[in-house]
Protein backbone atom coordinates (compact mmCIF):
# COMPACT_ATOMS: atom_id res chain seq x y z
CA UNK A 1 0.00 0.00 0.00
CA UNK A 2 2.79 2.42 -0.63
CA UNK A 3 0.26 4.74 -2.69
CA UNK A 4 -1.75 5.32 0.72
CA UNK A 5 1.41 5.44 2.63
CA UNK A 6 3.14 7.84 0.75
CA UNK A 7 -0.27 10.15 0.35
CA UNK A 8 -0.89 9.96 4.02
CA UNK A 9 2.74 10.92 4.67
CA UNK A 10 2.88 14.12 2.28
CA UNK A 11 -0.82 15.59 4.49
CA UNK A 12 1.01 15.26 7.57
CA UNK A 13 3.89 16.80 6.21
CA UNK A 14 2.01 19.90 4.31
CA UNK A 15 0.13 20.45 7.48
CA UNK A 16 2.86 20.50 9.64
CA UNK A 17 4.64 23.03 6.98
CA UNK A 18 1.34 24.79 7.10
CA UNK A 19 1.11 25.32 11.01
CA UNK A 20 -1.89 23.84 11.50
CA UNK A 21 -3.11 21.42 14.28
CA UNK A 22 -4.60 18.06 13.14
CA UNK A 23 -7.96 18.66 14.53
CA UNK A 24 -7.80 22.24 13.19
CA UNK A 25 -7.54 20.37 9.55
CA UNK A 26 -9.88 17.87 10.20
CA UNK A 27 -12.85 20.53 11.46
CA UNK A 28 -12.14 22.43 8.08
CA UNK A 29 -12.86 19.59 6.30
CA UNK A 30 -15.60 18.16 8.24
CA UNK A 31 -14.08 15.09 9.67
CA UNK A 32 -13.08 13.88 12.83
CA UNK A 33 -9.42 14.12 14.20
CA UNK A 34 -9.06 10.62 14.38
CA UNK A 35 -10.03 10.00 10.67
CA UNK A 36 -7.58 12.87 9.81
CA UNK A 37 -4.71 10.25 12.40
CA UNK A 38 -5.81 7.37 10.67
CA UNK A 39 -5.03 8.84 6.86
CA UNK A 40 -2.29 10.65 8.24
CA UNK A 41 -0.64 7.43 9.23
CA UNK A 42 -1.36 5.36 6.29
CA UNK A 43 -3.93 3.59 7.66
CA UNK A 44 -7.06 4.71 5.84
CA UNK A 45 -7.20 5.25 2.08
CA UNK A 46 -7.79 8.85 0.96
CA UNK A 47 -9.16 10.09 -2.56
CA UNK A 48 -11.60 12.10 -4.21
CA UNK A 49 -13.51 14.81 -2.47
CA UNK A 50 -11.97 14.78 0.67
CA UNK A 51 -8.47 15.14 -1.03
CA UNK A 52 -9.23 18.24 -2.75
CA UNK A 53 -10.63 19.54 0.34
CA UNK A 54 -7.36 18.51 2.32
CA UNK A 55 -5.28 19.76 -0.86
CA UNK A 56 -7.87 23.33 -0.80
CA UNK A 57 -7.37 23.74 2.82
CA UNK A 58 -3.65 23.68 3.00
CA UNK A 59 -3.79 25.59 -0.30
CA UNK A 60 -1.81 22.95 -2.68
CA UNK A 61 -2.26 21.18 -5.43
CA UNK A 62 -4.14 17.58 -5.28
CA UNK A 63 -1.50 16.29 -7.23
CA UNK A 64 1.10 17.56 -5.04
CA UNK A 65 -0.21 14.79 -2.03
CA UNK A 66 -0.56 12.19 -4.82
CA UNK A 67 2.92 11.95 -6.72
CA UNK A 68 5.00 9.59 -6.48
CA UNK A 69 3.77 5.73 -7.40
CA UNK A 70 0.16 7.46 -7.87
CA UNK A 71 1.47 9.92 -10.47
CA UNK A 72 2.73 6.92 -12.81
CA UNK A 73 -1.28 5.30 -12.52
CA UNK A 74 -2.67 9.04 -13.13
CA UNK A 75 -0.22 9.41 -16.29
CA UNK A 76 -1.38 5.90 -17.52
CA UNK A 77 -5.56 6.47 -16.73
CA UNK A 78 -5.12 9.80 -18.91
CA UNK A 79 -3.07 8.56 -21.36
CA UNK A 80 -6.43 5.20 -21.42
CA UNK A 81 -8.75 8.73 -21.94
CA UNK A 82 -6.47 10.00 -24.37
CA UNK A 83 -6.57 7.29 -26.17
CA UNK A 84 -10.13 6.56 -26.11
CA UNK A 85 -10.76 10.01 -27.21
CA UNK A 86 -12.41 10.96 -23.68
CA UNK A 87 -12.94 14.83 -23.68
CA UNK A 88 -14.42 17.79 -21.24
CA UNK A 89 -13.99 18.15 -17.37
CA UNK A 90 -14.07 14.21 -17.07
CA UNK A 91 -10.91 14.26 -19.03
CA UNK A 92 -9.21 16.01 -16.32
CA UNK A 93 -10.32 14.20 -13.63
CA UNK A 94 -7.84 10.79 -13.63
CA UNK A 95 -6.97 11.86 -10.42
CA UNK A 96 -10.26 11.88 -8.65
CA UNK A 97 -10.78 8.15 -10.27
CA UNK A 98 -7.98 7.16 -8.80
CA UNK A 99 -8.63 8.30 -5.68
CA UNK A 100 -12.50 7.40 -5.66
CA UNK A 101 -11.65 3.85 -6.82
CA UNK A 102 -7.81 2.64 -6.57
CA UNK A 103 -8.55 -0.87 -7.29
CA UNK A 104 -10.39 0.03 -10.52
CA UNK A 105 -7.78 2.16 -11.89
CA UNK A 106 -4.85 -0.30 -11.41
CA UNK A 107 -7.16 -2.66 -13.22
CA UNK A 108 -7.43 0.19 -15.99
CA UNK A 109 -3.94 1.14 -16.30
CA UNK A 110 -2.69 -1.99 -16.46
CA UNK A 111 -5.16 -3.11 -18.80
CA UNK A 112 -4.42 -0.47 -21.06
CA UNK A 113 -0.54 -1.48 -20.77
CA UNK A 114 -1.55 -4.54 -21.65
CA UNK A 115 -3.48 -4.05 -24.43
CA UNK A 116 -0.58 -1.38 -26.07
CA UNK A 117 2.15 -4.49 -25.72
CA UNK A 118 -0.56 -6.55 -27.49
CA UNK A 119 -1.13 -4.21 -30.35
CA UNK A 120 2.72 -4.15 -30.75
CA UNK A 121 2.93 -7.80 -31.14
CA UNK A 122 -0.17 -7.89 -33.15
CA UNK A 123 1.46 -5.06 -35.51
CA UNK A 124 5.10 -7.71 -35.07
CA UNK A 125 3.27 -10.45 -36.26
CA UNK A 126 1.27 -9.21 -39.11
CA UNK A 127 3.12 -11.76 -41.52
CA UNK A 128 2.33 -14.87 -39.81
CA UNK A 129 -1.37 -13.61 -39.25
CA UNK A 130 -2.02 -13.91 -42.96
CA UNK A 131 -0.81 -17.27 -43.32
CA UNK A 132 -0.69 -19.41 -40.35
CA UNK A 133 -4.22 -20.61 -39.15
CA UNK A 134 -2.55 -21.35 -35.27
CA UNK A 135 -1.74 -17.61 -35.00
CA UNK A 136 -4.83 -16.24 -36.83
CA UNK A 137 -7.08 -17.85 -34.49
CA UNK A 138 -4.96 -16.80 -31.45
CA UNK A 139 -4.91 -13.24 -32.53
CA UNK A 140 -8.72 -13.31 -33.28
CA UNK A 141 -8.66 -14.36 -29.59
CA UNK A 142 -6.90 -11.30 -28.18
CA UNK A 143 -7.91 -8.70 -29.97
CA UNK A 144 -11.77 -9.98 -29.32
CA UNK A 145 -10.92 -9.87 -25.91
CA UNK A 146 -8.92 -6.89 -26.16
CA UNK A 147 -11.86 -5.58 -27.54
CA UNK A 148 -14.27 -6.49 -25.29
CA UNK A 149 -12.21 -5.27 -22.33
CA UNK A 150 -11.43 -1.78 -23.98
CA UNK A 151 -15.22 -1.38 -24.44
CA UNK A 152 -16.38 -2.22 -20.89
CA UNK A 153 -13.54 -0.28 -19.46
CA UNK A 154 -14.99 2.73 -21.34
CA UNK A 155 -18.42 2.38 -20.20
CA UNK A 156 -17.10 1.79 -16.46
CA UNK A 157 -14.84 5.14 -16.67
CA UNK A 158 -17.34 7.80 -19.06
CA UNK A 159 -20.83 6.25 -17.73
CA UNK A 160 -21.26 9.38 -15.04
CA UNK A 161 -24.61 7.34 -13.51
CA UNK A 162 -23.81 3.81 -13.76
CA UNK A 163 -26.47 1.62 -11.87
CA UNK A 164 -24.83 -0.34 -9.37
CA UNK A 165 -25.70 -3.86 -10.78
CA UNK A 166 -24.59 -2.68 -14.33
CA UNK A 167 -21.42 -1.55 -12.68
CA UNK A 168 -21.24 -5.31 -10.49
CA UNK A 169 -21.51 -6.69 -13.95
CA UNK A 170 -19.21 -4.74 -15.91
CA UNK A 171 -16.46 -5.22 -13.05
CA UNK A 172 -16.75 -8.96 -13.26
CA UNK A 173 -16.80 -8.77 -17.31
CA UNK A 174 -13.66 -7.42 -17.13
CA UNK A 175 -12.03 -9.19 -14.37
CA UNK A 176 -13.27 -12.14 -16.51
CA UNK A 177 -11.34 -10.77 -19.75
CA UNK A 178 -8.41 -10.08 -18.23
CA UNK A 179 -7.81 -13.48 -17.05
CA UNK A 180 -8.56 -14.96 -20.50
CA UNK A 181 -6.51 -11.98 -22.09
CA UNK A 182 -3.57 -13.22 -19.71
CA UNK A 183 -3.98 -16.56 -20.75
CA UNK A 184 -4.40 -15.83 -24.29
CA UNK A 185 -0.93 -14.43 -24.72
CA UNK A 186 0.48 -16.90 -22.38
CA UNK A 187 -0.52 -19.27 -25.05
CA UNK A 188 0.42 -17.00 -27.41
CA UNK A 189 4.07 -16.75 -26.10
CA UNK A 190 4.55 -20.63 -25.56
CA UNK A 191 3.61 -20.49 -29.10
CA UNK A 192 5.61 -18.36 -30.57
CA UNK A 193 8.58 -19.36 -28.36
CA UNK A 194 11.13 -21.41 -31.01
CA UNK A 195 13.07 -22.74 -28.30
CA UNK A 196 10.22 -24.27 -25.36
CA UNK A 197 7.18 -26.48 -26.57
CA UNK A 198 8.45 -26.52 -30.43
CA UNK A 199 6.09 -29.59 -30.24
CA UNK A 200 2.84 -28.41 -28.82
CA UNK A 201 3.50 -25.38 -31.21
CA UNK A 202 3.31 -27.63 -34.47
CA UNK A 203 0.13 -26.52 -36.63
CA UNK A 204 1.35 -28.83 -39.01
CA UNK A 205 3.24 -31.78 -40.45
CA UNK A 206 5.62 -29.62 -41.33
CA UNK A 207 6.32 -27.97 -38.13
CA UNK A 208 6.21 -31.52 -36.29
CA UNK A 209 8.67 -32.92 -38.39
CA UNK A 210 11.06 -29.60 -38.12
CA UNK A 211 10.65 -30.09 -33.86
CA UNK A 212 11.64 -33.38 -33.94
CA UNK A 213 14.55 -32.84 -36.03
CA UNK A 214 15.54 -29.80 -33.93
CA UNK A 215 15.42 -32.03 -30.52
CA UNK A 216 17.71 -34.91 -32.51
CA UNK A 217 19.83 -31.67 -32.89
CA UNK A 218 19.83 -33.12 -36.87
CA UNK A 219 21.81 -35.87 -35.69
CA UNK A 220 20.82 -39.58 -35.85
CA UNK A 221 23.85 -41.88 -34.86
CA UNK A 222 22.14 -44.76 -36.12
CA UNK A 223 21.61 -44.27 -39.61
CA UNK A 224 25.40 -42.76 -39.62
CA UNK A 225 26.39 -46.57 -40.23
CA UNK A 226 25.96 -47.39 -44.03
CA UNK A 227 23.53 -49.74 -43.66
CA UNK A 228 20.76 -48.83 -41.69
CA UNK A 229 17.28 -50.69 -42.92
CA UNK A 230 13.76 -49.51 -43.00
CA UNK A 231 13.12 -51.31 -39.63
CA UNK A 232 15.91 -48.70 -38.28
CA UNK A 233 14.30 -46.06 -39.43
CA UNK A 234 10.39 -47.44 -38.38
CA UNK A 235 11.82 -47.63 -35.20
CA UNK A 236 13.08 -43.61 -34.62
CA UNK A 237 9.74 -43.01 -35.98
CA UNK A 238 7.52 -44.56 -33.95
CA UNK A 239 9.01 -44.13 -31.14
CA UNK A 240 9.18 -40.28 -31.92
CA UNK A 241 6.54 -38.53 -29.43
CA UNK A 242 7.24 -35.30 -31.70
CA UNK A 243 5.90 -36.76 -34.46
CA UNK A 244 1.88 -37.08 -33.69
CA UNK A 245 -0.10 -36.89 -37.27
CA UNK A 246 0.33 -39.85 -39.65
CA UNK A 247 1.45 -36.56 -41.82
CA UNK A 248 4.00 -36.04 -39.73
CA UNK A 249 5.47 -39.44 -39.32
CA UNK A 250 5.46 -39.73 -43.25
CA UNK A 251 7.69 -36.65 -43.73
CA UNK A 252 9.77 -37.86 -41.72
CA UNK A 253 10.35 -41.27 -43.09
CA UNK A 254 10.88 -39.85 -46.23
CA UNK A 255 13.91 -37.63 -44.59
CA UNK A 256 15.43 -40.39 -42.76
CA UNK A 257 15.36 -42.57 -45.73
CA UNK A 258 17.00 -39.56 -47.30
CA UNK A 259 19.16 -39.60 -44.78
CA UNK A 260 20.27 -42.74 -44.83
CA UNK A 261 21.12 -43.75 -48.42
CA UNK A 262 23.82 -40.36 -47.86
CA UNK A 263 25.16 -41.57 -45.17
CA UNK A 264 25.59 -45.28 -47.22
CA UNK A 265 27.25 -42.68 -49.68
CA UNK A 266 29.00 -40.27 -47.98
CA UNK A 267 30.38 -41.29 -44.41
CA UNK A 268 30.61 -38.16 -42.10
CA UNK A 269 34.21 -39.16 -40.78
CA UNK A 270 35.17 -38.78 -44.31
CA UNK A 271 34.19 -35.77 -44.99
CA UNK A 272 35.22 -34.08 -41.55
CA UNK A 273 38.87 -35.65 -42.79
CA UNK A 274 38.26 -34.40 -46.31
CA UNK A 275 37.94 -30.69 -45.34
CA UNK A 276 40.71 -30.87 -42.62
CA UNK A 277 42.48 -30.86 -45.70
CA UNK A 278 40.19 -29.20 -48.61
CA UNK A 279 38.31 -26.71 -46.71
CA UNK A 280 34.66 -26.56 -47.03
CA UNK A 281 34.60 -25.64 -50.87
CA UNK A 282 31.20 -28.23 -51.29
CA UNK A 283 32.88 -28.73 -55.30
CA UNK A 284 36.31 -29.35 -54.69
CA UNK A 285 35.10 -31.72 -51.83
CA UNK A 286 32.60 -33.48 -54.28
CA UNK A 287 35.65 -33.77 -57.16
CA UNK A 288 38.42 -35.36 -54.19
CA UNK A 289 35.60 -37.45 -52.59
CA UNK A 290 34.31 -38.78 -56.34
CA UNK A 291 30.49 -38.02 -54.57
CA UNK A 292 27.46 -35.82 -56.15
CA UNK A 293 27.58 -32.60 -54.85
CA UNK A 294 23.89 -32.85 -53.65
CA UNK A 295 24.70 -35.28 -51.45
CA UNK A 296 28.16 -33.17 -50.25
CA UNK A 297 25.68 -30.89 -49.31
CA UNK A 298 23.45 -32.51 -47.16
CA UNK A 299 26.28 -34.22 -45.56
CA UNK A 300 27.91 -30.63 -44.82
CA UNK A 301 24.79 -29.55 -43.22
CA UNK A 302 24.56 -32.64 -40.57
CA UNK A 303 28.17 -31.98 -39.36
CA UNK A 304 27.59 -29.84 -36.08
CA UNK A 305 31.19 -28.11 -36.34
CA UNK A 306 30.30 -26.72 -39.81
CA UNK A 307 26.85 -24.61 -38.10
CA UNK A 308 25.54 -24.68 -41.88
CA UNK A 309 21.62 -24.53 -42.43
CA UNK A 310 19.92 -26.09 -45.65
CA UNK A 311 16.90 -25.56 -47.31
CA UNK A 312 15.27 -28.19 -49.97
CA UNK A 313 12.46 -27.66 -52.19
CA UNK A 314 10.57 -29.14 -54.65
CA UNK A 315 10.06 -28.48 -58.74
CA UNK A 316 6.76 -26.24 -57.82
CA UNK A 317 9.47 -24.05 -54.95
CA UNK A 318 7.81 -25.42 -51.95
CA UNK A 319 10.13 -25.66 -49.07
CA UNK A 320 10.11 -29.47 -47.86
CA UNK A 321 13.08 -29.71 -45.48
CA UNK A 322 14.43 -26.96 -43.36
CA UNK A 323 17.56 -26.73 -40.45
CA UNK A 324 17.26 -22.87 -39.99
CA UNK A 325 20.85 -20.95 -38.73
CA UNK A 326 20.77 -17.59 -36.90
CA UNK A 327 20.55 -14.88 -39.25
CA UNK A 328 18.61 -16.26 -41.97
CA UNK A 329 15.01 -17.18 -41.79
CA UNK A 330 13.01 -19.44 -43.25
CA UNK A 331 9.14 -18.43 -43.41
CA UNK A 332 7.02 -20.90 -41.89
CA UNK A 333 3.98 -20.21 -43.88
CA UNK A 334 4.15 -18.31 -47.13
CA UNK A 335 6.67 -18.32 -50.12
CA UNK A 336 10.27 -17.37 -49.65
CA UNK A 337 12.19 -14.42 -51.27
CA UNK A 338 12.66 -15.78 -54.61
CA UNK A 339 16.16 -14.15 -54.81
CA UNK A 340 17.59 -17.03 -52.86
CA UNK A 341 20.02 -19.25 -54.90
CA UNK A 342 17.87 -22.04 -54.21
CA UNK A 343 15.73 -21.22 -56.62
CA UNK A 344 18.34 -20.40 -59.08
CA UNK A 345 19.79 -23.87 -59.29
CA UNK A 346 16.06 -24.90 -60.15
CA UNK A 347 16.80 -23.52 -63.42
CA UNK A 348 19.26 -26.04 -64.57
CA UNK A 349 19.48 -29.36 -63.18
CA UNK A 350 23.06 -30.46 -61.87
CA UNK A 351 24.37 -26.58 -62.47
CA UNK A 352 25.66 -25.16 -58.72
CA UNK A 353 25.24 -21.96 -57.77
CA UNK A 354 27.12 -20.08 -55.16
CA UNK A 355 26.81 -16.49 -53.50
CA UNK A 356 27.49 -15.06 -50.95
CA UNK A 357 24.45 -13.51 -49.28
CA UNK A 358 23.03 -11.16 -46.78
CA UNK A 359 19.44 -11.84 -45.34
CA UNK A 360 17.34 -8.13 -44.53
CA UNK A 361 16.10 -8.47 -40.83
CA UNK A 362 17.11 -7.87 -37.23
CA UNK A 363 20.04 -10.16 -37.04
CA UNK A 364 21.81 -9.29 -40.62
CA UNK A 365 24.32 -12.22 -40.71
CA UNK A 366 26.44 -12.80 -44.15
CA UNK A 367 26.13 -16.30 -45.75
CA UNK A 368 27.71 -18.18 -48.42
CA UNK A 369 25.23 -20.18 -50.47
CA UNK A 370 25.85 -23.13 -52.39
CA UNK A 371 22.89 -24.77 -54.45
CA UNK A 372 22.11 -27.44 -56.56
CA UNK A 373 19.53 -29.42 -57.61
CA UNK A 374 18.82 -33.03 -58.87
CA UNK A 375 16.31 -35.05 -60.30
CA UNK A 376 14.15 -37.62 -58.10
CA UNK A 377 12.45 -39.41 -60.59
CA UNK A 378 13.78 -42.46 -62.81
CA UNK A 379 13.88 -40.94 -66.57
CA UNK A 380 11.02 -41.96 -68.93
CA UNK A 381 9.96 -40.62 -72.33
CA UNK A 382 8.56 -36.85 -73.02
CA UNK A 383 8.29 -36.30 -69.36
CA UNK A 384 9.93 -33.68 -67.36
CA UNK A 385 11.78 -35.17 -64.40
CA UNK A 386 10.91 -34.24 -60.92
CA UNK A 387 13.45 -32.12 -59.47
CA UNK A 388 14.44 -31.24 -56.26
CA UNK A 389 16.88 -28.48 -55.18
CA UNK A 390 19.26 -28.09 -52.17
CA UNK A 391 21.23 -25.41 -50.64
CA UNK A 392 23.31 -25.14 -47.89
CA UNK A 393 24.41 -22.15 -45.76
CA UNK A 394 27.62 -21.46 -44.73
CA UNK A 395 28.71 -18.57 -42.23
CA UNK A 396 30.44 -16.30 -44.29
CA UNK A 397 34.39 -15.74 -42.98
CA UNK A 398 35.32 -12.62 -41.85
CA UNK A 399 36.53 -10.57 -44.53
CA UNK A 400 33.91 -12.00 -47.12
CA UNK A 401 32.71 -9.05 -49.25
CA UNK A 402 29.65 -7.94 -49.14
CA UNK A 403 27.10 -10.15 -50.26
CA UNK A 404 23.39 -9.47 -51.67
CA UNK A 405 21.01 -8.71 -50.02
CA UNK A 406 17.80 -10.60 -50.15
CA UNK A 407 15.17 -11.01 -47.81
CA UNK A 408 12.54 -13.91 -46.00
CA UNK A 409 9.17 -13.24 -47.37
CA UNK A 410 8.28 -10.01 -48.94
CA UNK A 411 5.90 -9.44 -46.49
CA UNK A 412 8.57 -8.51 -43.90
CA UNK A 413 11.30 -7.55 -46.13
CA UNK A 414 12.41 -3.87 -46.07
CA UNK A 415 13.96 -3.74 -49.48
CA UNK A 416 12.41 -0.62 -51.16
CA UNK A 417 11.68 -1.54 -55.13
CA UNK A 418 12.85 -4.58 -55.46
CA UNK A 419 11.77 -6.19 -59.01
CA UNK A 420 11.17 -9.78 -57.41
CA UNK A 421 8.75 -8.64 -54.55
CA UNK A 422 5.20 -9.83 -54.83
CA UNK A 423 3.60 -7.86 -52.10
CA UNK A 424 3.77 -4.72 -50.36
CA UNK A 425 5.92 -5.10 -47.34
CA UNK A 426 4.52 -3.99 -43.61
CA UNK A 427 7.79 -2.97 -42.57
CA UNK A 428 7.57 -0.23 -45.46
CA UNK A 429 4.18 0.62 -46.03
CA UNK A 430 2.15 -0.41 -43.01
CA UNK A 431 -0.06 -2.75 -45.23
CA UNK B 1 -41.02 3.56 -30.92
CA UNK B 2 -37.35 2.60 -30.10
CA UNK B 3 -34.77 1.71 -33.10
CA UNK B 4 -34.37 -1.78 -33.39
CA UNK B 5 -31.29 -3.79 -33.97
CA UNK B 6 -30.28 -7.40 -34.51
CA UNK B 7 -26.16 -7.46 -33.07
CA UNK B 8 -25.03 -10.77 -34.02
CA UNK B 9 -21.99 -11.49 -31.85
CA UNK B 10 -20.85 -14.56 -29.69
CA UNK B 11 -18.67 -12.70 -28.10
CA UNK B 12 -20.65 -12.47 -24.81
CA UNK B 13 -19.26 -9.57 -22.69
CA UNK B 14 -18.32 -7.54 -26.05
CA UNK B 15 -22.49 -8.20 -26.67
CA UNK B 16 -23.40 -6.93 -23.79
CA UNK B 17 -21.57 -3.80 -23.61
CA UNK B 18 -22.93 -2.68 -26.93
CA UNK B 19 -26.18 -3.81 -25.63
CA UNK B 20 -25.74 -1.28 -22.59
CA UNK B 21 -24.82 1.01 -24.89
CA UNK B 22 -26.67 0.80 -27.64
CA UNK B 23 -29.70 0.72 -24.55
CA UNK B 24 -28.67 3.98 -23.01
CA UNK B 25 -29.26 5.34 -26.99
CA UNK B 26 -32.92 4.37 -26.73
CA UNK B 27 -32.40 1.31 -29.07
CA UNK B 28 -33.76 -1.91 -28.84
CA UNK B 29 -31.16 -4.59 -28.83
CA UNK B 30 -31.88 -8.41 -29.73
CA UNK B 31 -28.61 -10.20 -29.17
CA UNK B 32 -27.96 -13.30 -31.27
CA UNK B 33 -24.77 -15.33 -30.28
CA UNK B 34 -24.80 -18.26 -33.32
CA UNK B 35 -25.38 -17.04 -37.07
CA UNK B 36 -27.54 -19.57 -38.04
CA UNK B 37 -31.02 -18.62 -37.52
CA UNK B 38 -29.99 -15.02 -38.01
CA UNK B 39 -31.10 -14.34 -41.30
CA UNK B 40 -34.78 -16.01 -40.37
CA UNK B 41 -34.61 -13.85 -37.20
CA UNK B 42 -34.19 -10.10 -39.49
CA UNK B 43 -36.09 -11.40 -41.75
CA UNK B 44 -39.28 -11.65 -39.05
CA UNK B 45 -38.67 -8.65 -37.17
CA UNK B 46 -37.41 -6.23 -39.83
CA UNK B 47 -34.80 -4.45 -37.67
CA UNK B 48 -33.38 -0.38 -38.61
CA UNK B 49 -29.92 -1.72 -38.18
CA UNK B 50 -28.08 -5.52 -38.32
CA UNK B 51 -24.89 -5.90 -36.50
CA UNK B 52 -22.28 -8.32 -37.66
CA UNK B 53 -19.54 -9.89 -35.82
CA UNK B 54 -17.70 -12.29 -38.76
CA UNK B 55 -16.11 -15.13 -37.06
CA UNK B 56 -19.43 -16.95 -36.30
CA UNK B 57 -20.50 -20.40 -34.76
CA UNK B 58 -23.23 -21.76 -37.23
CA UNK B 59 -23.15 -19.42 -40.23
CA UNK B 60 -20.15 -16.25 -40.85
CA UNK B 61 -21.08 -12.98 -40.86
CA UNK B 62 -19.93 -13.41 -44.44
CA UNK B 63 -22.44 -15.90 -45.34
CA UNK B 64 -25.52 -13.88 -43.42
CA UNK B 65 -24.68 -10.81 -45.39
CA UNK B 66 -24.45 -12.48 -48.46
CA UNK B 67 -27.89 -13.96 -48.13
CA UNK B 68 -29.50 -10.69 -46.92
CA UNK B 69 -28.02 -8.58 -49.68
CA UNK B 70 -29.70 -11.75 -51.98
CA UNK B 71 -33.15 -10.58 -50.40
CA UNK B 72 -34.54 -7.10 -52.19
CA UNK B 73 -36.35 -6.69 -49.00
CA UNK B 74 -32.88 -6.64 -47.13
CA UNK B 75 -31.00 -5.02 -50.09
CA UNK B 76 -30.97 -1.63 -48.62
CA UNK B 77 -30.81 -2.59 -44.73
CA UNK B 78 -27.59 -0.70 -43.10
CA UNK B 79 -25.05 -3.58 -41.72
CA UNK B 80 -22.38 -2.50 -39.55
CA UNK B 81 -19.65 -5.98 -39.58
CA UNK B 82 -17.78 -5.67 -36.65
CA UNK B 83 -14.09 -8.07 -36.47
CA UNK B 84 -11.02 -8.98 -35.73
CA UNK B 85 -10.40 -9.95 -38.36
CA UNK B 86 -8.98 -6.89 -40.11
CA UNK B 87 -7.32 -8.08 -42.89
CA UNK B 88 -7.69 -5.94 -45.85
CA UNK B 89 -9.22 -9.02 -48.08
CA UNK B 90 -11.62 -9.66 -45.53
CA UNK B 91 -12.58 -5.45 -45.96
CA UNK B 92 -12.39 -6.43 -49.65
CA UNK B 93 -14.79 -9.69 -49.08
CA UNK B 94 -17.19 -7.39 -47.11
CA UNK B 95 -17.42 -4.87 -49.09
CA UNK B 96 -17.91 -6.75 -52.40
CA UNK B 97 -20.95 -8.63 -50.34
CA UNK B 98 -22.64 -5.50 -50.07
CA UNK B 99 -21.68 -4.23 -46.23
CA UNK B 100 -22.81 -0.87 -44.97
CA UNK B 101 -19.81 -0.12 -42.54
CA UNK B 102 -16.20 -2.31 -41.61
CA UNK B 103 -15.18 -2.20 -38.03
CA UNK B 104 -12.45 -4.01 -36.73
CA UNK B 105 -12.13 -4.73 -32.86
CA UNK B 106 -10.46 -3.65 -31.05
CA UNK B 107 -12.57 -0.18 -31.37
CA UNK B 108 -13.84 2.61 -29.54
CA UNK B 109 -17.13 2.75 -28.10
CA UNK B 110 -17.47 6.58 -29.53
CA UNK B 111 -16.51 5.12 -32.73
CA UNK B 112 -19.19 2.21 -32.96
CA UNK B 113 -21.74 4.86 -31.63
CA UNK B 114 -21.03 7.01 -34.26
CA UNK B 115 -21.10 4.66 -36.90
CA UNK B 116 -24.58 3.66 -35.55
CA UNK B 117 -25.82 7.01 -35.71
CA UNK B 118 -24.45 7.55 -39.30
CA UNK B 119 -25.57 4.72 -40.88
CA UNK B 120 -29.70 5.16 -39.17
CA UNK B 121 -29.61 8.76 -39.90
CA UNK B 122 -33.51 9.34 -41.83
Amino acid sequence: MAREGLTGSRIRERRVMAGLKQADLARDIGISASYLNLIEHNRRRIGGKLLLNIASVLGVEPQTLTEGAEAALIAALREAADEAGLTGPEASRADEFAGRFPGWADVLAGTRRRVASLEQTVEALTDRLAHDPHLAASMHELLTTAAAIRSTAAILAETKTLQPEWRERFHANINEDSHRLSDSAQALVSYLDAETGAADAASSPQEEVEAFLSKHDFSFGSLETGSATEATIAEIVETAEMLRSQAAKYIARGVLQQWARDAAVLSLKDLRKEIETAGTDPLTLARNLHKPVVVVLRRMAALPELGAGLVVCDRSGTVIFRKSVEGFTVPRHGACCPLWPLFGALAQTGMVVTETVMQLGRAQAQFECFATSETQSAPSYNALPLVQAVMVLLPAPAGAGQGRSMGSTCRVCPQEGCSARREPSILSSGV
Amino acid sequence: MNKHVVLVEDETNIAEAIRFLLSNEGWRVETLANGSNAVDVIRNTGPDLVMLDVMLPGKSGFEILHDLRADPAFDALPVLMLTARGQSRDREMAEKAGVSRFMTKPFSNAEMLDAVRELTAQ
